[in-house]
């Protein structure tokens, strides 16, 4: 099976700055891969490329055989949803405002939202548990409760390409784990789910692969278990663990 | 559709501003309605087409504020920050500087409109293409502060007393002096521009989240400002090319409006179209009332020393609200 998302001879750069360079990698839908590492390492940077958002300096990253710049921007948004790190809203818009955001490359001119819209909606408000948020304007909400809705906007699209960078980052134990298992679950239906995390122990349980990236390189790659051996933690994180990462043991009650 | 009542208010404030505008005023129109036909004739053809162009100004300020605010994700934005009611400025004042406007009452508002196109092109060509707003409010600032320098050029180099302060009362602003002419030159230029600016509707509530969040959900950035820019260009440049520099309306109305329609961008526009009439209306039926029969009190003075005080408060509240 070819690979959903495939990188090329990929370098990316900040003016001159080289931050990124990928030979070659190919990731697969019908999985969840994290991408983990240190802060600065590229991982935003590698989930920003892939969402077509920063053009490489060179290389190419190719979305279903088809190079991801030829794709029209909306017809891109259709198949790739992308949750970015600190996106929040310049207004305080109301809940549910946010999430049908999520639906904006189906939108047709001149129509309002359809059957179909407010039905993913819902779903995606019901997945990520925002539905009771509904009509509450979002500067009211708690930090948890914001990150839960701007995921939920991402989910919204039902795109087959899923990447979310720090998704887990706000959020209780709890929603946590919820999140964890959404993802999973979206994969399991066959879609492409990447994401950036620093829950290590969270990674090792619910990814499928583990992509650690330090300094700009891939320097593992693999299933958590091989990807998150003791070797790359010492020389990755600095972290003195002869035992590995223990994926977390706890459940939803 | 929530909206229905709030623009349903509006419009009535709306019918509620023309009845003061018609009356309002030295000549006493009411008493000279029956038998006096110059009481109809002041009626109409000065009294309504300066109401209709109070309008038609207002409501191209109002609306490409609020779509401006939208874009820019800033309270603060107006027509002003992206230079065009400068270019605008400029080309009327051209008009005057060479005499152009004696000849032919059309050469001052054409000039300002093409002078309005020609800053929004120096625009667009600026910030270049991929663009940030950031990137798009710095070019405007600079296209502005270029034709502000080439306004205070030709008022220096002005070898005569009469044009200079010609240029001086019509960089006021005001809705004096104004017919019918005036409203077939302005309103399908501001309509066309208002059209313009409500196609972007959508897009502004997407930027909401951010430019990179906007073109995940497929947001084309260039077209949105592209939009943006020849919106206001014509509506606001129409608009110029009438009644001279007014500001703070395009500020003001938006930010009122705002909490009305739960903040967000694309519901704000029609209601800041139809606010800005009202305001514009209001604040003109106000300089006739306080100039009487003396020296007339420019419009743009008038709206200047009202907004300025919102202004400092809209600071004041912005400072509270961030860390």
């Amino acid at each position: 099976m070819t690979a959903h998302l495939i990188l090329d001879q990929l370098i990316c750069a900040y003016d001159r700055r080289q931050v990124l360079s990928i030979e070659g990698l190919g990731i697969r839908a019908g999985e969840v891969t994290a991408l983990v590492g240190p802060n600065g390492a590229g991982k935003s940077t590698l989930l920003r490329t892939l969402a077509g958002q920063l053009s490489p300096a060179s290389g190419e990253v190719r979305l279903q055989g088809v190079d991801l710049s030829r794709f029209a921007i909306r017809e891109r948004a259709r198949r790739i949803a992308y949750l970015p790190a600190d996106a929040q809203p310049a207004w305080p818009l109301l809940a549910r405002r946010i999430v049908e955001l999520g639906r904006h490359p189906f939108l047709k001119p001149l129509t309002g939202s359809s059957a179909e819209d407010r039905k993913a909606v819902d779903r995606a408000m019901q997945q990520t548990e925002t539905a009771h948020l509904g009509d509450r304007p979002f500067n009211e909400l708690s930090s948890g409760e914001r990150a839960r809705l701007l995921l939920a906007r991402a989910m919204a699209t039902q795109a087959s390409t899923l990447l979310l960078d720090e998704p887990g980052a706000a959020l209780d134990p709890r929603h946590q784990l919820k999140i964890m298992e959404l993802m999973a679950s979206e994969a399991k239906s066959g879609a492409c789910v990447v994401f950036a995390g620093h829950s290590l122990p969270l990674v090792s349980r619910f990814s499928d692969r583990v992509i650690v990236i330090d300094a700009g390189r891939i320097v593992a790659d693999g299933p958590p278990e091989d990807a998150l051996g003791p070797q790359t933690l010492e020389q990755v994180f600095g972290l003195d663990a002869p035992g590995g990462v223990a994926p977390v043991g706890w459940d939803l009650a | 559709m929530t909206d229905v009542r709030l623009i349903t208010g509006l419009v009535l404030a709306l019918l509620g501003a023309f009845a003061v505008g018609l009356f309002a005023g030295g000549f006493p129109i009411l008493d000279g309605l029956d038998g006096e036909p110059s009481a109809w004739l002041i009626l109409m053809e000065l009294r309504l087409p300066r109401l209709l162009l109070g309008l038609i100004v207002g409501a191209a300020l109002g609306l490409s504020g609020a779509a401006l605010q939208g874009y820019f994700r800033n309270p603060l934005a107006d027509p002003g920050v992206i230079g065009v009611s400068s270019s605008a400025g400029l080309g009327a004042v051209a008009a005057l500087y060479f005499g152009l406007s004696a000849l032919s009452a059309l050469a001052l508002p054409v000039l300002a409109i093409l002078c309005a196109a020609l800053g929004g092109g120096l625009l667009l060509l600026v910030s270049g293409r991929g663009a940030s707003a950031t990137m798009l409010i710095l070019s405007g600032v600079a296209v502005g502060a270029l034709a502000n320098a080439l306004v205070a050029l030709a008022m220096n180099f002005s070898s005569n007393p009469w044009a200079l302060s010609e240029i001086a009362y019509w960089l006021m602003g005001s809705l004096r002096n104004t017919s019918w002419t005036e409203v077939q030159l302005a309103a399908p230029l501001v309509a066309l521009g208002g059209v313009i600016l409500m196609t972007t509707a959508r897009d502004l509530d997407a930027l909401s989240l951010g430019e990179e969040a906007a073109r995940a959900v497929g947001v084309n950035l260039r077209s949105v400002q592209i939009r943006l820019v020849l919106g206001t260009a014509l509506a606001v440049g129409a608009a110029v090319s009438i009644a001279g520099a007014i500001g703070f309306v395009g500020l003001v109305v938006p930010h009122l409006l705002r909490p009305l329609v739960d903040h967000q961008p694309s519901r704000l526009l029609v209601p800041s179209a139809l606010g800005g009439g009202v305001l514009l209306i209001l604040a003109d039926a106000g300089t006739r009332l306080i100039s009487g029969d003396g020296t007339p009190l420019y419009l743009g003075v008038m709206t200047a020393l009202l907004g300025v005080p919102f202004f400092f408060h809209l600071i004041r509240r912005m400072g509270r609200v961030s860390p």
